[in-house]
């Protein structure tokens, strides 16, 4: 298995450089790699025991091949060996065929390792590779805004179920103590504590954002954008099944859970009937199969909603059926569309004469997908049914047949209606090579033998049956007898054929739906997006608004209003002016020089002025400093000071006269701040004194110094032995802040010269 | 700014600020001084006649830019901090002395290593920092 995985990594490090080099007659035999892993995988028997490959903690590398795991690979597989073979031809002289391959390649073996990991964390990695190798296929036509919107609209909404799928695996991993998902159901507490109703939220969020449930399906139309291979690889068979397979996989250890079934059934309930009856306003192929995909995955979820073992075979038999005959109508619009060059229904009609290998194909898909006797999804709709009657008759039923009736009609929309009806003009069509044609008619025939031979997928759904934990498996059989199932699978025929024969497609249809546009999840999702943007915008420009005078401001306001919080929360002043009166004349002489250098600065009309009288008042401080016997840091400061000058009158000599612009207001609030934060640390400053002093750290420097460290110089023994990995960091930070200095100044003045010259 | 006093006096001032700072380097360990203040001296030395006598013949004096102090002053400090451990004498930092005195610079250690990494930086970040701001503006 893991070689499997391997090729398909190898295989998407290696064709985007191949591919462009091959004929193109030869591309499509590139579906070599699926076919290769569809052959492994039908031949592999079933392993219960797990294949413990290698351990990268935290994420263990668990392989497991069960009935569920095997059903899911044979489609990935076996739709990827159409899907490789049809891209071959489809996309011949499109310039992004190379990285197509690549990336499709790298997505087979991400959704690979999804239905294979039986390890929580490697099947999130594997689910965020599904996500951004989908990104770039959505995206393969990187020149149009709109695939490129279509793209990053799907990689936002998967992305953030991914993110949820992450949280959901921790919590589960914290609440459980494994990470292993067959162990999982064994483990799980036996009342579900809100931890783990927090876990199946998060996991729910990531299944429905994937399996793009009501309210997050809108992405998956905007994905149309794409190629239709692509459309009909991530969008019919696999990656939307993601989800699905999440909820199958979980559903052991979850469908206890008392919100299991109410939310999951109201969930699907309302994707499929919102999405069916989207679907039947549509007149875009693809956007048809767009919404009736939605629709079945409601389909789906609600299956699996009901948890009993007869609805969790009809859910599996129905992924089947779907994956059969959505490939094939998708395979069948790249096809049309290859050929007519447009897709929309009002337009075609038929090319069963040019194209009649292409009409078989689109009839047998029609009819698969209406579910008419004798193909599988006959068998399938009458599961359905039988699971709905035996319990949940009252709502379900019906609720059923108005969403199969839609799908019904939409199938034929796509199957039936391009082909029917007078020819068109010559000109119009263009043959269509057997690449395009076989896939689509292949799986139709497909869908066509397992009805008639049900025991042959029997063995997979009743494998795949056991894997999700469900027991009484009924064999499947086209001929149930004469019952009540039988009755509605014949009505929902019935009125889907008379629906589609009396109440035709017309254009004005589609503008039914743009007038309820502005309030679909779609508008509201990018109504969000551009919200979020423009707080976003507003927020930064309030805050960085690039006024160095407000940053001070800001901080030196913050600094008041903390420091008041502390300082006057309980506050009795400790200080005393009784030491002013010891004040010797030197010091004395020391502050009027400190006095006069504020006053000087403040009120001076000169820039250059004030830069010294900023000095002088540097110099006056440092003078303090040797008074009260700090010999190191006035040396220090004296040194810092007359740097900082030279550098001011460097600069300032170059800069135009100072003018005093503020006003009257604006210089007494300056002043205001100022004195009110200066005053605020003076008093600080006189509290701190009296506070009782920790003397253990600086005695033991002061002793140790010489005895450990060989020198008499406190402050510097600190600096170069005692804290002296401080130091080199403190350099280290030192030189990143001039290389910062000289890369902001060196590329401006780059941009400038080259104006110049300019 | 052209004036000859200070352009007489910043020639010979060079010479005597560095010899000031390499002392204050030096005396460091015993009394107030450093490789920290040292540099600073350095740089103001060099910033000095820089003012005096113009950019251009400020930078003159070094034949390489003198953001490569830099990486040469760091790679020392941190060299000497390891040195105990690749000598196996101890932890990173661990200072280490050569037990005689030696004339002029009196005891030599990894820690005066260490320092005069410190003072390479020094001026290497304040030069740098000073000559581009200047040349920008």
């Amino acid at each position: 298995m893991l070689s499997v995985l391997c090729a398909c990594v190898i295989a998407a490090l290696g064709l985007p450089v191949l591919v462009p080099r091959l004929p193109a007659a030869w591309r499509p035999s590139l579906a070599i790699l699926p076919l290769g892993s569809f052959v492994y995988f039908l031949l592999t028997p079933i392993s219960e025991s797990q294949l413990l490959l290698t351990e990268l903690p935290p994420v263990h590398l668990w392989l497991k091949l069960d009935g569920l795991s095997r059903l899911f690979a044979l489609l990935i597989t076996g739709i990827g060996t159409l899907v490789y073979a049809y891209s071959g031809y489809y996309l011949k002289n499109h310039e992004g065929q190379g990285r197509f391959y690549g990336f499709i390649s790298l997505f087979m073996g991400a959704m690979l390792g999804l239905v294979l990991a039986n390890d929580l964390y490697f099947l999130f990695i594997c689910w965020e590779l599904t996500s951004i190798s989908s990104f770039f296929l959505i995206g393969l036509n990187q020149q149009e805004a709109k695939a490129r919107s279509a793209a990053l609209q799907a990689l936002t909404v998967t992305g953030l179920g991914g993110l949820a799928l992450l949280g959901g695996a921790v919590i589960l991993q914290i609440h459980t103590g494994t990470t292993q998902i067959d162990a999982l159901a064994a483990r799980m507490p036996a009342d579900f504590s809100v931890g783990i109703t927090a876990a199946l939220l998060l996991v729910w969020a990531a299944a429905f954002t994937k399996s793009a449930q009501f309210p997050f399906h809108f992405w998956l139309p905007g994905a149309m954008a794409a190629p239709t291979p692509i459309s009909t690889y991530l969008h019919s068979a696999t990656m939307v099944k993601a989800g699905v397979y999440l909820l199958f996989r979980l559903s052991a250890a979850f469908a206890a859970h008392p919100w299991w079934t109410p939310v999951l059934t109201t969930v699907g309930a309302v994707t499929m009937l919102y999405a069916a009856l989207h679907a039947l306003f549509r007149h875009d192929m693809k956007s048809i199969l767009a919404y009736t995909t939605i629709a079945a995955l409601g389909i789906l979820v609600f299956f699996i909603g009901w948890a009993s073992p007869l609805s969790m075979q009809a859910a599996l038999l129905f992924v089947l059926v779907h994956a059969l005959y959505k490939a094939a109508l998708f395979l069948i619009t790249g096809a049309v569309d290859h050929a007519t060059h447009t897709r929309n229904v009002l337009r075609l009609h038929g090319l069963r004469k040019q194209l009649p290998a292409l009409a078989v194909a689109g009839g047998l898909a029609a009819l698969l997908n209406g579910g008419f006797p004798p193909f599988l999804g006959f068998i399938g709709k009458d599961l359905m049914y039988e699971a709905l009657l035996h319990e949940h008759a009252v709502i379900g039923v019906p609720l059923l047949l108005v969403v199969n009736v839609a799908l019904l009609y939409a199938g034929l929309q796509v199957g039936y209606r391009p082909f029917a009806g007078s020819a068109m003009p010559e000109g119009e069509v263009s043959k269509v090579s057997f690449w395009l044609w076989l896939p689509p008619l292949l799986l139709a025939v497909l869908g066509l033998l397992f009805g008639f031979l049900p025991q042959m997928p029997n063995a997979l759904i009743a494998a795949a049956h056991v894997a999700v934990g469900s027991s009484g498996f009924a064999p499947l059989q086209l001929w149930h007898g004469f019952n009540e199932v039988l009755a509605w699978s014949l009505a929902t025929l019935l009125a889907g054929v008379l629906f589609f024969r009396f109440w035709p497609m017309n254009r004005e249809r589609l503008g039914w739906t743009e007038k309820v546009e502005m309030f679909s999840p779609a508008a509201l999702f990018t109504w969000l997006a551009s919200s979020l943007q423009l707080f976003a915008r507003r927020y930064t420009s309030f805050f960085q608004h690039g006024y160095l005078r407000y940053y001070v401001m800001t901080v030196v306001a913050v600094l008041i209003g903390g420091i008041s919080l502390l300082l006057f929360d309980d506050f009795a002043f400790k200080g005393s002016f009784e030491p002013l009166l010891e004040l010797t004349f030197y010091e004395l002489g020391t502050l009027a020089m400190l006095l006069a250098g504020l006053v000087f600065v403040v009120f001076t009309p000169s820039r250059l002025a004030a830069v010294a009288g900023l000095g002088v008042m540097g110099f006056a401080i440092c003078l303090l400093f040797v008074f009260y016997s700090a010999p190191d840091l006035a040396i220090t400061q004296f040194a810092i000071d007359t740097l900082t000058v030279i550098l001011f009158v460097l600069v300032l000599y170059k800069l135009p006269r100072y003018i005093r612009v503020s006003s009257m207001a604006v210089v007494l609030r300056d002043g205001v701040v100022s004195l009110v934060f200066g005053g605020l640390i003076a008093l600080l400053a006189l509290q701190v004194i009296h506070q009782p002093l920790q003397r253990s750290v600086s005695t033991f420097y002061a002793a140790q110094s010489y005895v450990a460290a060989k020198g008499k110089n406190v402050v510097n023994v600190i600096l170069v032995d005692f804290r002296g990995a401080d130091t080199l960091v403190e350099i280290t930070v030192l030189s990143i802040a001039a290389l910062g200095v000289y890369g902001l100044l060196k590329l401006r003045l780059r941009a400038e010269e080259r104006r110049n010259r300019a | 700014m052209k004036s000859i006093i200070l352009k007489a006096a910043a020639g010979f001032l060079l010479p005597l600020l560095l010899l000031f700072s390499l002392f204050l380097l030096l005396r460091g360990h015993y009394l107030p001084g450093g490789g920290f203040v040292g540099g600073l001296v350095a740089s103001i030395a060099f910033v000095l006649h820089a003012f005096a006598g113009g950019m251009k013949k400020g930078q003159k004096y070094f034949p390489f830019h003198p953001g490569f102090l830099m990486p040469v002053g760091l790679l020392l400090a941190f060299l000497s901090a390891l040195l105990p451990m690749v000598t196996g004498d101890g932890a990173f930092m661990t200072g280490l002395w050569y037990p005689h005195p030696v004339p002029v610079i009196g005891m030599l250690g990894t820690a005066l290593f260490f320092d005069l990494g410190v003072y390479l930086l020094v001026v290497g970040v304040t030069l740098t920092i000073i000559f581009t701001i200047v040349e920008a503006a």
